[in-house]
């Protein structure tokens, strides 16, 4: 036996030590108090390690199992990794990563290390890693309810990190809908363990039929989970939210807490109620899509401040992960073209990760180096920081969806599924994205170029965080170029039986 | 060998344009150096691949992104002449850059997205599939936008949101005709027979109308031309690079790409959307001379000129025959060639002289000799004077027009030469036979890297001229493109 096939054998549980690895870094933050960030750095790095070792394990082996404890479903947990699974792990790691490397000197020195955000800040941040890895490989959805508090009490908490007024009235209007959230998913796993008296996916969507307890069980879970994901009309509380934390935080949240639920929500209709996706839910999901594209990024193009910019662009952005109900979903999951959807689907919940990550870093290099996040504030900043200012626009070239990006790549797939379909509606509204996403990037874009006419002395900003903004940047137009190998990843183990390839 | 060589005649202006980001500002030397070694790599990798290509090589680099869709890099002889123009105007527009800009700011933000310019033009060329064209395609959009803004001032940044208005909405034009078709007919590739003949010829008409409107918007074409203009607020070398080999070539090249790799001629000729493209792109020539009759200032007066001349491009791809084929191809070589040159000299001038308006250039061919000589030739080209460059190319789509049956043409060509003539006559008039009005001291040519440039360009165009009947002249080339495939 070589040692790579020892390392990767199936039965080595590695996607248990990139749950427990941040979880006891979170438990050792808060008895280091003011000394964890030092234990930061080498824990990511552990579990990044972890996560990348279940990527291995997942492409040598196919999808995995395991019985925590011994005990199989219905009476124990499962934990089951496929290839999607495995992508958002190994997406997560990397991004939390470049988090932490960023957050340490903010959070790690100095006078930080005396106020309470640089005592609450580490526990948060791994809490909630090992929340979003409890999520990405539960099979159990009581199990996953508890792993989806966990995250938004991290979530929530983090909003209110710096304790003014604003931010505790944004974080709390994010409690209020993420608690209804949980309400209505609790509601709807109770419902359906009442009719079916299992909790694991696939028990579940072998017992569970098209009767009404089950379907009124999905639209509340679903309902819940649209209302953490931020889905339009539900939206409301995550522009303030997530323009209100610290950079990091808000980094954090945009490009991770909410893929959370809508993973969650991927989960439910493709794995546990496939035959539930009607035409007409599937269609509604894309209406809620489209319509969260076009105002989301229509509201973006009206703020004055960077980081609300950044905000409402995740609401659009958000939007086009959920066309891929109507392209993929229900009936027309036996289609050729169903293939493309629903990798595009992920794929841009993928790319949009490290692209919005290094916006909001990026933007937190020039609110600190300005003291404001106000546009009129930021002109000629490229002078600057033009790091952080390429950070930004490698970034924004992602979210646009041009190539080459992993937003672009996921932005052809859902294309050419739209018109192979013949719903090109859905690619009408991808195309007046795109063009209101160049509006309001370039509108900020535009700023960091011009010349000031009288120049600011603005403090040298430090290298360190721009860099790291830059990298996460260049991972998201690297994703669409080296598209072939997460491609096939998020392959191993799909639900939607179709032909692979495009049509 | 040959499945590195299309990644390193790439990497020629890639990798400069990375390195170039990462150079201090004040260390001109090692950006000058940094910039000069890519370009002459690239030239002798260039010189390698004509052998290589003449004699029947292919060199092909080939990376799949997703089942079925690859990012293909691909060297033929189409690829080939493109590559050689901006490989060889890549090196006299950085030299001339460097001496233009001086020590003036930004300049690693500026030749880094310059080299990255080049470098989405290369890509332009090489792209074997329609996705890699797209991707190179935008590429070249987002890496031209800093240098149309490189002033910062609210002109440039006026110019470059309109810019961007017109070639991002082109964009979604062609992002949507490339993904309607291979939604259609799964991904397309150039050098195999593409099967699309058979799909539904409404579809067919209507995705090529979005694949030239997108490409349209960079070649300028009326009524989509009205950018071209407004970016001439740029620095000059921008322009010239802009007006020559980077964005308006891009457009046309990738024409030239969808009629005959992705369609083909015959298709194009059954559909009957051929002769529509031939009258817009004859429309648009005559149309763009008119408006340059009635510019005053010399740098629009030379972009009007660009509108009304790349579609000479357009014009001799799209009519049904080898000659008018050859003829356009040509033209992309010869357009390249003579624009650089004028637009040079109209840099210079305004550099040395401050002159920017016609009737400030009185007598300045006196003061600036080799500049006039150099501008003379250029614009004499243009008219379509023999032996100059430019007269090769109308000379071939004459008879391409003939030839298929379209003698129209022949009066298209004739019209927009009178006018050519009626607009760049009264520039020679002034600056040769016109006393100077400005006080002028002598050594006004003493920067020779400013002035070298255009001497250089405009011999060349002279050049391919007189040596067009030779295997490697830009016409013996095009003949061998049109031999290996591309007529009819």
């Amino acid at each position: 036996m070589s040692l790579e096939s020892d390392l990767l054998a199936p039965g080595i549980p590695w996607v248990v030590y990139a749950i427990a690895i941040p979880l006891v870094a979170a438990l050792a933050a808060i008895v280091l108090g003011m000394r964890a960030a030092r234990l930061a750095l080498p824990a990511a790095a552990a579990a990044c390690v972890a996560a990348l070792l279940v990527v291995a394990q997942v492409y040598a082996h196919g999808t995995l199992e395991y019985a925590i404890g011994g005990w199989s479903p219905p009476l124990g947990i499962k934990l089951r990794i496929d290839g999607l699974s495995a992508s958002f792990l190994v997406c997560t790691a990397i991004v939390v990563s470049a988090i932490a490397v960023y957050s340490r000197p903010l959070f790690g020195s100095g006078d930080a290390r005396e106020t309470r955000a640089g005592f609450a800040f580490w526990p948060l941040l791994f809490f909630a890693w090992a929340a979003l890895n409890v999520l990405f490989s539960s099979a159990d959805l009581f199990n996953l309810y508890v792993a989806l508090e966990l995250l938004t009490l991290s979530a929530v908490a983090m909003v209110a990190l710096d304790g003014k007024a604003d931010s505790l009235v944004a974080a709390m209007r994010y409690l209020l809908f993420a608690l209804f959230g949980s309400l209505a998913y609790l509601l709807g796993v109770a419902l359906l363990y009442g009719a079916h008296g299992a909790l694991d996916m696939q028990l579940l969507r072998a017992a569970a039929g098209e009767d009404g307890v089950t379907l009124a069980a999905g639209a509340l879970i679903t309902a819940g989970l649209m209302a953490k994901t931020a889905l339009f009309p539900l939206h409301a509380w995550l522009p303030p939210a997530h323009a209100g934390a610290p950079a990091p935080a808000s980094a954090l949240l945009s490009a991770l807490v909410v893929k959370g639920s809508f993973y969650l929500i991927v989960r439910l209709w493709f794995d546990v109620l496939p035959m539930a996706g009607t035409v007409a839910v599937t269609q509604l999901f894309g209406a809620f899509g489209a319509a969260g594209i076009v105002i989301g990024s229509w509201l973006a193009l009206r703020q004055a401040r960077l980081k609300m910019i950044v905000a409402y662009s995740t609401v659009a952005q958000l939007g086009y992960l959920f066309l891929m109900f109507p392209l993929a979903g229900g009936a027309v999951g036996a289609q050729p073209w169903a293939a493309s959807a629903w990798t595009g689907g992920i794929y841009h919940a993928l790319a949009h990760a490290p692209a919005k990550a290094a916006l909001f870093l990026a933007a937190g290099v020039m609110m600190k180096a300005v003291g404001h996040d106000r546009l009129s504030g930021l002109v000629g900043i490229a002078r600057d920081m033009p790091l952080a200012a390429f950070a930004f626009g490698l970034g924004a070239v992602s979210l646009m969806g041009l190539p080459p990006s992993g937003g672009f790549t996921a932005k052809y797939l859902l294309l050419t599924a739209a018109l192979a379909s013949g719903q090109w509606w859905w690619a009408a509204a991808m195309i007046v994205g795109g063009l209101l996403a160049a509006a309001y990037l370039f509108r900020v874009l535009n700023r960091f170029l011009q010349e000031p006419d009288d120049p600011p002395m603005r403090e040298p900003a430090p290298r360190g965080p721009q860099v790291v903004a830059l990298v996460l940047a260049g991972i998201s137009i690297l994703m669409g170029l080296l598209s072939h190998f997460p491609y096939h990843l998020l392959q191993i183990g799909r639900s939607v039986a179709a032909a692979e390839g495009l049509s | 060998m040959n499945a590195l060589m299309p990644i390193l005649v790439l990497s020629t202006s890639l990798v400069p344009a990375i390195a170039i980001f990462f150079v201090a500002e004040e260390q001109q030397r090692l950006r000058t150096a940094i910039n000069l070694a890519g370009a002459l790599c690239k030239l002798a990798l260039v010189a390698v691949m004509l052998g290589g290509v003449a004699w029947g090589a292919t060199y092909e680099t080939r990376v799949p992104l997703l089942p079925g869709l690859d990012f293909l890099l691909r060297v033929d002889a189409l690829a080939l002449l493109f590559i050689t123009l901006s490989a060889f105007l890549w090196l006299l527009t950085t030299i001339y850059a460097i001496s233009y800009l001086g020590d003036g700011p930004h300049l690693s933000r500026f030749f880094g997205f310059f080299s990255l310019c080049v470098a989405a033009t290369t890509g332009i060329a090489l792209s074997g599939t329609l996705i890699t064209f797209f991707m190179f395609y935008e590429l070249l959009t987002l890496s031209t936008w800093p240098l149309v803004v490189h002033l910062g001032d609210k002109a440039s940044m006026a110019a470059g949101r309109k810019y961007l208005a017109y070639t991002l909405a082109g964009s979604a034009a062609l992002l949507l005709g490339m993904v309607w078709l291979e939604s259609l007919s799964g991904p397309i590739e150039f050098a195999v027979a593409n099967d699309i003949a058979k799909l539904d010829q409404t579809s067919l008409r209507v995705i090529f109308f979005l694949l030239i409107a997108g490409l349209g918007v960079k070649t300028a074409l009326l009524p989509l031309h009205s950018w071209l203009p407004a970016a001439m607020v740029a620095p000059a070398p921008v322009s010239a690079l802009l007006h020559a080999v980077a964005v308006v070539k891009a457009g046309a090249f990738g024409i030239v790409r969808i009629i005959y790799d992705v369609y083909g001629i015959a298709l194009v000729n059954e559909l009957s959307v051929g002769l529509p493209l031939a009258v817009l792109a004859s429309i648009t020539i005559v149309y763009g001379s008119l408006r340059a009759l009635q510019q005053t200032e010399i740098k629009r007066r030379l972009a009007y000129s660009t509108v009304s001349q790349v579609s000479y491009i357009v014009l001799g791809a799209s009519i049904f025959g080898p000659f008018a084929t050859i003829g356009g191809l040509v033209h992309i070589v010869h357009q390249g060639l003579m624009k650089i040159t004028l637009f040079f000299c109209a840099g210079a001038w305004s550099e040395r002289l401050h002159v920017y308006k016609i009737d400030q250039l009185n007598g300045v061919g006196r003061l600036m000799p080799w500049t006039g000589v150099a501008f003379s030739i250029g614009a004499l080209g243009m008219i379509g004077l023999p032996p100059i460059a430019g007269f090769v190319s109308k000379w071939y789509l004459g008879i391409g027009g003939i030839q298929a049956g379209q003698p129209w043409v022949v009066a298209v060509l004739l019209t927009s030469s009178l006018l050519n003539a009626a607009y760049f006559l009264p520039l020679l008039y002034r600056a040769w036979f016109l006393p100077p009005t400005i006080a002028a001291e002598p050594g006004r040519e003493r920067k020779p890297w400013l002035i070298a440039p255009a001497v250089i360009t405009a011999a060349a165009s002279l050049g391919v001229g007189v040596l067009a009947g030779l295997a490697f002249s830009p016409l013996g080339w095009a003949t061998l493109i049109v031999e290996r495939g591309y007529g009819p």
